[in-house]
């Protein structure tokens, strides 16, 4: 059903294996789950939590905390099951160690929309476990039966006995931990499905939340590399004569990637970076030019590519249909342009090392680090921070804003912060690969498709990567999904979906949604497309082609009702509509828009979303007002350039994102649902664009097909 | 030598006179609740106060912050209890978190000005304020409810 969760499905199987024995010797696995090993006066009956003396009920998070909420939804999830009390509840990142690797996957990481729902059974789990054996220790201590015994509020009570679960702790520690234990029934869940506020609210709204940028100790020095100005080039030669000058400079010194400065703080290495001279062979990629590579796709584009998905004879198919539509779409390369550049403090002794930072793959920045310093896994200390927005970009498979920071701290011999400016984030690759859709559609004379003709080109992202062979017979799944895996596409008989995966030299990632940013875009602009060529009302149009898609229209027919799809709108306004299924779950949307002194103004946006057992409602709004306004912005203005090799945009003001006085108002409504739960951080992203771009087509007549908008 | 007076304190910091107030702060004063976004005055993210009006300190020169009385997110209140602050809780208004402590100084600052704002108000005064995690509806309720709050607690 969905391309992300076949190609973990396959990681698990496959190629993961691979991975832990690559990346996890054996050895190392015993020396590091003893990671959250009770200290005294601590219950920690596993590596989930640890409950203290004094109550408190410390959670340790498996994944990292990025704006997505799971600070607040993992421990929701054991306060469930320990019937804890919320307010004694603290959270930390968990160390890197194979104690924390996912459900899925045998790495510790965070990506895919799969934290809450990956983790809904095991974080079930060791709040019940943890709950049994405190259950036992009081029974034992009140001279009762465990099953005389209730939880309330962090307390086990019998009768009129009473004991906290800080009175507990050391008793409980002494007891073995049952094999299995029972899980609460849906129906008496107090904590799962009711909106719960974030605990990390009252560090973030007081400057004492420590991200990675934040990171400071004794002795910590700063450096900037200055990076090769096209991808791929290296150093040829450098003078460093100048900027030694500079007061606060304390080395300059050469990594894989480049060169950097070390100084005692962000200004000095800047000042510093400015006034080295490096000489760079600029290597391959130095006419690298993203318009031409835009028309070479589109030339790719017209012919047929390796196959994805196919049925029946979709050129046969289309040969005989009544009518016959043809489009070619069109999306570039984006930056994810997180709020807080990249960073990663390391500090490197003989027989260790630390490093800190906000990352999305821990396993593998762990192994890389290992690698370059000679030590094993168990000796490099991951501390993750809170990530200043990760939307993909800090789980890179090459890990390289990490192992540059510790060539830079190996180089150095002392602990550095290896930190980017909005410059370097910006030009530092990994985008969100710039992709073309040349599509052809049949139709019958009820105006319906009968055949269908999609090709796509783009770069693959786990190309080159150790998940390459997650690759399978030319394909990438995640350049296709979304299309390949259609609802539209089940209903036809004769379709075939292709793809080329060219390659460029420009590095490319996974961007909030993946593949699901340009096919959500593409299928719902094109049906939109279809359903004007019939003469129908789009969403009428949708009803009938999903009316086997109970959740694909489940959302649909919320969203518009609470939008009130077909009621009037001022003058100049229009609506549009696009629902798509990412990550497990399903969003509908609709757009209200207006183009004021040639400015495209979105007004409104209403949203449905069906994620299965919603854990947190309030976190699963908020995380579609973050999709949604994250989609805007690539619907709007996102667009990374090159010419003669290097990228044009450098910062905010040309790379431009939505602010305060272009966003809509949101509203969010959650189809009740008992289904197993699905992805929420990503899945309010895909059918915004498509919304917006079917709202200015209802405005003007006008067909946008490529991205974005306000440039197009 | 400069001398600063950094939420009610003075200190003098060994720094050149055209060096970034905001590096100050953090790499030197290591407050590091004031962020970094762009360097460029365009995110907002650096955003504090000096007398009382909000500056983007990433383009400030420290020298001219000299003898003025430089407020942070950090001196905002002994305890995270300022209304603008209450009223981002009660709102559940963020998510990564690395914006908003620019976001609530801007806030702040608009508030003073216009105890009353409208939404052109908050347009015109945290428009420079970027956010990618998309909380600004919320941003924007959380001014409203902050204005309401600010009034009952000076009553
Ligand atoms: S860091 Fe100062 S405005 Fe962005
Ligand atoms: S909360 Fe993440 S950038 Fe604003």
């Amino acid at each position: 059903m969905n391309a992300r969760r076949d190609f973990l499905k396959t990681a698990a199987l496959a190629g993961g294996g691979l991975v832990v024995a690559f990346f996890v010797p054996a050895a190392a696995r015993a020396a590091q789950t003893a990671s959250a090993a009770p200290v005294a006066q601590t219950f920690a009956p596993n590596a989930f939590l640890r409950i203290g003396a004094d109550d408190g009920v410390t959670v340790l998070l498996a994944h990292s905390e990025m704006g997505q909420g799971i600070w607040t939804a993992l421990p929701m999830l054991i306060a469930e099951e320990l019937d804890a009390d919320w307010n004694k509840i603290k959270v930390e990142h968990a160390p890197a160690a194979p104690a924390y690797f996912s459900t899925a996957m045998p790495i510790q990481f965070t990506g895919g929309s799969m934290s809450t729902w990956t983790e809904f059974d095991r974080y079930r789990q060791a709040g019940a476990t943890a709950r049994a054996l405190l259950v036992q220790a009081a029974a034992k201590r009140f001279g009762v039966k465990a099953a005389d015994c209730r939880t309330e509020n962090g307390e086990v009570i019998a009768g009129d006995k009473r004991a906290r679960y800080g009175e507990l702790v050391d008793a409980a520690s002494k007891l073995t931990p049952p094999k299995t234990v029972p899980l609460k029934d849906a129906k008496d869940w107090k904590v799962i499905g009711h909106p719960t506020k974030r605990l990390d609210t009252p560090e973030k709204i007081t400057g004492r939340a420590i991200f990675g940028m934040d990171v400071h100790f004794e002795g910590l020095l700063t450096a900037l590399v200055a990076r090769s100005p096209v991808f791929g080039g290296t150093v040829r030669g450098f003078d460093a004569t100048r900027a030694k000058t500079i007061p606060g400079v304390r080395d300059v010194v050469q990594v894989p990637s480049g060169v950097a400065v070390i100084a005692d703080h962000y200004w000095a290495a800047k000042l510093g970076r400015d006034a080295l001279r490096v000489d760079w062979d600029l290597g391959a990629n130095a006419n690298l030019d993203s318009g031409s590579l835009r028309d070479d796709f589109a030339k790719t584009a017209t012919s047929e590519g390796a196959v994805a998905a196919q049925a029946g004879d979709a050129n046969a198919a289309l040969g005989k249909a009544a009518r016959r539509i043809e489009a070619e779409y069109a999306v570039p390369y984006l930056a994810h342009a997180a709020m807080e550049p990249l960073n990663c403090t390391v500090k490197i002794e003989k027989d260790s090392c630390e490093v800190w930072t906000g990352t999305q793959f821990q396993t593998l920045d762990q192994a890389a680090t290992a690698q370059i310093t000679g030590l094993k896994p168990e000796q490099v200390k991951i501390h993750t921070v809170f990530l200043g927005g990760g939307f993909g970009r800090r789980a890179t498979p090459t890990s390289d804003f990490v192992v540059e920071a510790v060539h830079v701290a190996k180089a150095a011999g002392k602990p550095v912060k290896t930190v980017w400016t909005r410059e370097d984030d910006m030009r530092g690759g990994y985008y969100r690969p710039a992709f073309v859709h040349n599509v052809a559609v049949g139709l019958a004379d009820d105006g319906k498709p009968v055949a269908w003709k999609h090709t796509l080109v783009g770069q693959s992202i786990l190309a080159g990567t150790p998940f390459q062979s997650m690759i399978k017979n030319g394909i990438d799944a995640a350049s296709v999904e979304g299309v390949a895996d259609s609802p539209y596409l089940k209903e036809i008989a004769d379709y075939r979906v292709d793809l080329h995966s060219p390659s460029t030299g420009i590095p490319v990632l996974w961007l909030r949604s993946v593949g699901h940013t340009h096919t959500g875009f593409v299928m719902e602009s094109l049906i939109d497309e279809l359903a004007h060529a019939a003469g129908k009302d789009p969403l009428a149009y949708r009803r009938e082609l999903l009316k086997d898609h109970a959740r694909h229209l489940g959302t649909l027919n919320l969203a518009a009702e609470k939008a009130g799809w077909g009621t009037p709108l001022p003058q100049g306004r229009a609506r549009g509509l696009a629902v798509h299924e990412s990550f497990g779950s399903y969003a509908a949307q609709v757009a209200e828009v207006s183009i004021e002194n040639d400015a495209i103004r979105v007004h409104r946006v209403v949203c449905a979303i069906d994620c299965g057992i919603a854990v947190n409602p309030l976190s699963i709004a908020a995380q579609m007002e973050s999709g949604i306004v994250f989609g805007i912005s690539a619907a709007l203005y996102g667009r990374l350039t090159l010419k003669d090799g290097r990228v044009q945009e450098s910062n905010y003001h040309d790379y431009r994102v939505v602010r305060m006085n272009q966003a809509p108002a949101i509203e969010v409504h959650i189809v009740p649902s008992t289904a197993k739960s699905g992805g929420v951080g990503e899945v309010g992203v895909p059918p915004v664009a498509a919304a917006i771009g079917n709202a200015l087509f209802a405005l003007t007549g006008k067909r946008r097909r490529e991205l974005p908008f306000a440039t197009a | 030598m400069v001398s600063l007076t950094i939420n009610g304190k003075t200190q003098d910091f060994d720094v050149p006179d055209d060096m970034p107030l905001l590096w100050v702060i953090r790499d030197v004063a290591h407050l590091t609740g004031t962020k970094f976004g762009c360097g460029l005055a365009q995110c907002g993210a650096c955003t504090v106060h000096l007398d009382g009006a909000p500056l983007r300190a990433c383009v400030t020169p420290v020298g001219a912050a000299a003898g003025k009385a430089i407020t942070t997110i950090e001196g905002l209140s002994p305890d995270g209890t300022h209304p603008v602050q209450r009223a981002w809780a009660e709102l559940d208004v963020v998510q990564c978190g690395y914006c908003q402590s620019g976001q609530i100084m801007s806030a702040v600052a608009l508030i003073k000005a216009k105890p009353e704002p409208t939404d052109a108000d908050i347009d015109a005064a945290l428009s420079g304020n970027i956010c990618r995690c998309g909380t600004y509806p919320r941003i924007r309720a959380a001014v409203h409810r902050a204005a309401t709050l600010a009034k009952e607690t000076t009553r």
